[in-house]
């Protein structure tokens, strides 16, 4: 275990190294740089800028230089927030992404492992149509549109209520958190509902179902111990990177709900070429990602003991 | 047994053979042909595929029924909701209107009254159409200019008027001409008095339902005069089924054009990056080790590229032109860079099934790995695979809007469904039309190939067979 | 049936309810805003954006401030000269206004300002508007010693200013932000976080920063050493959300938490049914098409210019393209709002309009198409951004063009930074462009398309036009400077070198407790310094 572990994390960092690297590339390949605004400057202006940032030197003498940087942590200050380090702005706006992606999370693993096997449980009746038609809905519609939506109940709600009972948008409370949450989570709980539902019914018809129930074991205890532990599997599979995916991407709700998260951040440093928020947060996002799979990859070992990690 | 028995000699002559004992009475069918029988009696794969060729006929044939240009602008038009076909009254094309400036009336008023009292017989000038709306009042003593307000309602108090229109000049400038957006709809126009700096407290409303209107000139130019039409007739203007969009546009005609692009890119992108996620998971899967790991490796780090700025240097990768429909490119692009779930969940589930009794047989009965794989291994992720399929779906049609958004994929006026739904979603609330179409074509899609997958689960599913 | 009764009432009672107000205390004078982004630079001499030259004109004050009615009064200093001439001016500084840690504002902050500022090292991107001062071109471009710079301090409380050329205008400067005082001793300690934080600025406005967390939230408090204090009523300002969704800023109104919304075509008809006053606001930038006069591309021709001209209506564009109350019909580079001699300047000069007409407009077309000896145009790009009104209005003029003049247009969809980097290598045949004003003088309009311009991405070039604009840059007199522009307003229309689109205006939400918020076209917009709650 720990072989593999240590194994995991060396491939980790290698990888991680390539995602710099191909990033920076990109990055500098894509027309257009930081320094460029809507009042244009004059030559010599332009040209203290570049020095003072270190655009004057050649890409491949900035990415040493940069990776430099990299090794001992420094990833620079921002291009468009000129006082601010970038590792300032990950460890501020990180914990906010996670904790609000975290919430998501939870409400989309325990609704769609709960939706999911609902389905399966009564498949073909109506409880499984309603779902689905849910799951479905919730795929073709935009996220935008639920942020949107979501944010005009909760004010519905507190006209109704005539008193502000939930905010409506900012970060702070746990009742700021409950409806971004729940938006950031719709896509992966309805993922997951199918995902639980297919793996539910492939699962149902197994001999091993068969003899506990013949063994007389009661239905609900049956769900938890067997059928619960073999189809979680592909739900865990897909948990890693989504944990990753929404706590990155969670753009489009940090926007309409006003919260001060790194995805934001990171959609307006790639419209604004910030070089070192760009490589900051990739890098930083990037081995967030590899320690997710990791972490699922040795989750495996423990529900499936059938599979062996090599 | 309670009576005895006494067996005879004959009891124990050989039967008779039977040919028939040993007839198979059922034909001999192999994996995929029972699939395919069971596939086509599934009511759910039934239904699909009416939706999926109700879809293609829409897509294909649409345009020549319907054979409107959604392209064209209508400014008269705008953001209409669906209706039936509507008739507008020819008019004279906008004059300059000189407004109502009285002579025997001060600009600026003698004294200033702490109550302008409200200006009185508000009413409309001539004909209120869809063009113009002429409004004038009597002036009133201690007014040095008035405020316009018009809103869609009938106004409750002093702060409801609505949209401010505009502010006359001077006590003595009674009429204002409003131009802004109108449509054919009941408008509450409102008269503040000011004393030239701040508003009084007061007001008066009327109401107004202008006519829909058109010139000759649009309408000739658009071809819907009749030979012996005239000013002040009636014609019909052309009809939107499914209402209009924002600049006028027909959105039937939209959703027939924006189909081939969503549909194309929907189907086919999903189809190809799920293909090649299966190949590389389930191969990933089934040799394990440093062949795995490298595999795996690999995949996450094309997961943590920064997607919008891979995009951006693909499309300049590819040399699309400005303006140009980067199809190709994009659904290269969505292929290269959607392909690790669907390799990963495969994978995950290859890891569980090749640790089965089974597969241990077969190989054992001398199976090669790659029929293992292709044969056994894999038609047993189906379940999983379809899942994503069925995601992958919508997922594609919205990354191409989103890609959109940066000017990759189709390029204005070239509609798709998801940019549609990214322009809808801006006016949800006052025309929730611009955002429904669409939406429910994106989700017919996703029902039918959801309803797909369910009939192939259940086809191909071995696990699922005895059900029946 | 009474059910759906039932639900009916319920529906138009949740949609007509509204939340109590949080966001204006009478009692302790406080109000809640939004941001609509986190601001970049709270350093004076470096800030560019809207937000930072929203915030920084509460927080600090310069030589002369902006009162309610847009009028320049006195600020630190309370008396100045203009040299008869036009080539100086000496500024005397009260004693009593003070920084917030109460050491006096001096003649000298001002001078280590202006000169950090124009220091090469600082690469500040509004440098430009120092540069009436004798010298500050020179030192920007390091050609000459900051110390050369036409600025000293005579005394603690004088500051006397040589300028490079005559100009009329240089007092309406000095009220903006670039312009703005900055201790040495502070600055110095501060180093590379100066204005990083709440901590890490000193202020001598209305209000000081007290708290600042990055990209949520930013709080104003009423500045107790600001030497007017008695006039600024209100305790707190207290910008509590920062989102650029227009949306979620209008749902934050209605929720009660916020005093101040601006309504774009989309959310103004949620917004009529929220029961408070919209008010409408012209900001006083200008929006145009911009042409490509490079040689060799064919906007570069005058026909096909002038076919545009007469085909676009500015008046329709404006209601049923933008459709939102406040915009104006553009007729002219310069904007209503600026002032001529003793009128604005548009009624003392009033700009020619080009009429729409198919026929004129077809007769230049085919003198284009002759002219560059072709039988039908190339395909012409029109660059824009991503944003969904650049998309709107991109795809009206696409439509509008093909169907009135058959030109086929591809639009060339970029975001910010590709589309800044296109339109600075010139490739694109026209482009959406806007400009806002940085003082109120009609001199922030005219230099824009002066061919050593910068800012004049399509390089259009013409001896006439840079003439004029020298004339208006080196007298002050008014007459003549207003009849030089008048000039250069005749060039633009018989020129073509833009199609000027629309004078933009905004709609609002202002909550109706929040008495003497001042709109600005130059200055900090909205300006909260001298409101107040009412009960």
């Amino acid at each position: 275990m720990l072989a593999y572990t240590l194994k995991r994390l060396l491939a980790g960092i290698v990888t991680v190294w390539f995602i710099a690297t191909a990033t920076f590339t990109a990055m500098h390949m894509v027309p257009g740089d930081p320094l460029m605004n809507d009042k244009a400057v004059s030559a010599e202006i332009r040209a203290n800028l570049e020095r003072k940032y270190g655009l004057d030197k050649s890409a491949p003498a900035q990415y040493v230089i940069f990776m430099k940087n990299m090794l001992s942590g420094d990833f620079g200050i921002s291009f468009t927030q000129q006082n601010r380090q970038v590792n300032d702005i990950i460890r501020d706006h990180f914990p906010v992404s996670a904790t609000l992606g975290i919430m998501a999370i939870f409400f989309a693993t325990i609704g769609g492992v709960l939706w999911g096997a609902l389905t399966a449980l009564y498949r073909n009746r109506l409880p499984d149509i309603i779902i689905m038609f849910l799951v479905i809905l919730g795929i073709s519609v935009p996220s935008f549109v639920f942020a949107a939506l979501g944010q005009l109940l909760l004010v519905n709600i507190n006209s109704l209520f005539g008193a502000s009972i939930i905010p409506v948008a900012g970060w702070g409370t746990l009742s700021h958190m409950l409806m971004p949450s729940m938006v950031l989570g719709l896509g992966t709980m309805a993922l997951l509902t199918r995902l639980m539902r297919s793996s539910m019914l492939e699962i149902v018809n197994e001999d091993y179902i068969r003899t506990a129930r013949a063994k007389g074991l009661s239905p609900s205890r049956i769900f938890f111990r067997h059928q619960l532990r073999n189809a979680i599997l592909p739900v865990i599979t897909v948990l890693g990177p989504q944990i990753a995916a929404i706590t990155t991407g969670g753009f489009v709700v940090e926007l309409v709900f006003a919260i001060p998260g790194l995805g934001r951040y990171f959609v307006q440093a790639v419209q604004q070429l910030d070089y070192t928020v760009i490589m900051g947060t990739t890098v930083f996002y990037g081995a967030f990602l590899v320690l997710m799979v990791i972490l699922v990859d040795i989750l495996y070992g423990f529900i499936d003991p059938r599979v062996r990690l090599s | 047994m309670n009576q005895s028995y006494k067996p005879t000699k004959e009891d124990f002559q050989p039967a008779a053979k039977s040919v028939r004992a040993e007839q198979i009475s059922r034909p001999s069918l192999s994996y995929w042909q029972d699939a395919w029988r069971r596939l086509k009696k599934n009511t759910r794969a039934l239904i699909s595929l009416y939706i999926i060729i109700g879809l293609a006929l829409f897509t294909l044939a649409g345009p020549f029924l319907w054979n409107v240009d959604p392209a064209l602008q209508d400014l008269n038009q705008i953001s209409q909701a669906p209706s039936w076909p509507k008739q507008a009254i020819l008019v004279d094309p906008y004059q300059r209107w000189g407004g109502i400036v009285l002579d025997n009336f001060p600009a600026e008023p003698d004294d200033y009254l702490d109550i302008i009292p409200a200006p009185t017989n508000l009413r409309v000038v001539d004909v209120a159409t869809t063009k113009r709306v002429r409004i004038t009042w009597d002036p009133v003593v201690g007014a040095g200019g008035y405020s316009v307000y018009r809103n869609q309602r009938a106004p409750e108090t002093i702060n409801d008027l609505g949209l401010p229109l505009g502010v006359t000049d001077g006590g003595n400038e009674v009429s204002f001409e409003d131009r802004l957006n109108l449509e054919q709809r009941e408008y509450f126009y409102s008269i503040v008095p000011t004393d030239g700096f701040d508003e009084s407290d007061t007001y008066i409303t009327l109401v107004v339902l202008p006519d829909l209107a058109i010139t000759m000139s649009e309408a000739r130019e658009r071809n819907l005069l009749a030979q012996d039409t005239k000013l002040g007739d009636s014609i019909a203007i052309e009809f939107h089924p499914f209402g209009t969009d924002y600049l006028g546009r027909d959105m039937l005609a939209r959703l027939m054009e924006g189909a081939q692009v969503s549909l194309f890119i929907g189907i086919f992108a999903p189809l190809l990056f799920v293909l090649f996620g299966i190949i590389y998971g389930g191969f990933a899967g089934y040799f394990g080790g440093q062949f795995d790991s490298l595999l795996m490796r690999f995949a996450d780090f094309v997961v943590a590229l920064p997607f919008l700025l891979f995009m951006i240097l693909f499309k300049i990768a590819f040399g699309i032109g400005p303006g140009e429909s980067g199809v190709m490119p994009m659904l290269l692009a969505l292929v290269l860079l959607g392909w690790p779930s669907t390799a990963r969940l495969v994978r995950g589930q290859v890891l569980q099934i090749r640790e089965n009794a089974f597969i241990e047989a077969a190989r054992l009965l001398g199976a090669k790995d790659h029929y293992l794989i292709i044969r056994h291994i894999i038609p047993n992720t189906m379940g999983v695979i379809l899942v994503t399929l069925t995601f992958a779906v919508p997922s594609a049609i919205f990354t191409e809007a989103f890609l959109s958004f940066i000017g990759m994929g189709v390029a204005p006026p070239t509609p798709s469904w998801g940019s549609m739904c990214n322009e809808g979603v801006k006016t949800m609330l006052s025309h929730p039309h611009e955002l429904f179409f669409p939406a429910l074509f994106i989700s017919i899609t996703v029902l039918a190939f959801n309803l797909l997958g369910d009939g192939l689960t259940e086809a191909l599913d071995s696990r699922m067979r005895s059900k029946e | 049936m009474k059910y759906l009764l039932f639900l009916m009432t319920l529906w138009s009672a949740i949609t007509s309810a509204q939340a109590p107000v949080t966001s204006a205390d009478f009692e302790e004078q406080t109000i809640s805003i939004a941001l609509t982004q986190e601001p970049p630079q709270l350093n004076s001499m470096k800030a560019t954006d809207q937000v930072s030259n929203f915030i920084l004109p509460h927080i600090m004050e310069g030589l002369v401030r902006y009162d309610r009615r847009g009028r320049i009064v006195p600020g630190v200093a309370y008396k100045w000269e203009i040299d008869p001439d036009g080539m100086g001016a000496t500024f005397w500084l009260r004693e009593n206004a003070l920084w917030s840690d109460s050491k006096p504002v001096t003649a000298n902050d001002f001078v280590f300002a202006w000169r950090t500022t124009l220091a090469p090292e600082t690469a500040s991107e509004y440098a430009f508007i120092l540069f009436p001062i004798k010298n500050a071109e020179a030192a920007n471009k390091g050609k000459a010693k900051l110390t050369d710079i036409g600025v000293t301090a005579i005394d603690d409380y004088t500051i006397r200013v040589e300028l490079e050329r005559p100009t009329a205008y240089f007092i309406k400067l000095t009220a903006f932000a670039t312009y703005f005082p900055v201790r040495e001793d502070f600055f110095n300690s501060r180093g590379d976080s100066y204005a990083a934080d709440a901590q890490d600025l000193l202020f001598n406005g209305p209000f000081r920063l007290t708290e600042w967390v990055h990209s949520a939230s930013l709080k104003m408090e009423k500045n107790e050493t600001y030497w007017d204090k008695e006039k600024i009523t209100l305790n707190e300002i207290n910008a509590a959300y920062i989102t650029e969704d227009s949306r979620a800023r209008l749902n934050l109104f209605i929720d009660g938490k916020i005093v101040h919304t601006r309504l774009d075509g989309e959310t103004y008809k949620d917004a009529l049914t929220q029961k408070q006053r919209i008010r409408s606001f012209s900001t006083g930038s200008i929006f145009f098409l911009e042409y490509n006069h490079r040689a060799g591309r064919i906007t570069d021709n005058l026909n096909l210019r002038r076919a545009i001209q007469h085909t676009f209506d500015s008046d329709k564009f404006v209601n049923n393209v933008l459709a939102t109350p406040g915009n104006l019909a553009a007729e002219s580079l310069f904007p209503v709002w600026l002032q001529g001699v003793d009128d604005k300047f548009r009624k003392e000069y009033p700009a020619e309009v080009a009429v729409v007409n198919k026929g004129l407009a077809a007769e230049y077309l085919a003198k284009a198409k002759s002219e560059l000896g072709i039988e039908e145009f190339p395909a012409l790009i029109l660059l824009s951004g991503n944003t969904p009104t650049a998309t709107k209005q991109a795809e009206y003029l696409q439509g509008l063009l093909k169907s009135r003049l058959g030109l086929d247009i591809k639009i060339d969809k970029q975001t910010f930074k590709q589309r800044l980097a296109k339109m600075t290598s010139g490739d694109f045949d026209f482009v959406l462009a806007g400009w806002g004003p940085d003082f109120d003088d009609i001199m922030t309009f005219g230099d824009l398309f002066a061919s050593w311009n910068l800012n004049n991405r399509g390089r259009y070039s013409n001896p006439d036009y840079d003439e004029q604009v020298r004339i208006a840059l080196n007298n002050v007199d008014p007459k003549t400077r207003m009849e030089a522009m008048a000039k250069l307003q005749k060039i633009i229309h018989d020129d073509a070198v833009i199609l000027p689109m629309y004078e933009q205006g905004v709609i609002y939400l202002m909550n109706s407790k929040v008495r003497g918020v001042v709109r600005r076209v130059v200055g900090p917009d909205p300006d909260y310094t001298y409101s107040r709650v009412i009960k």
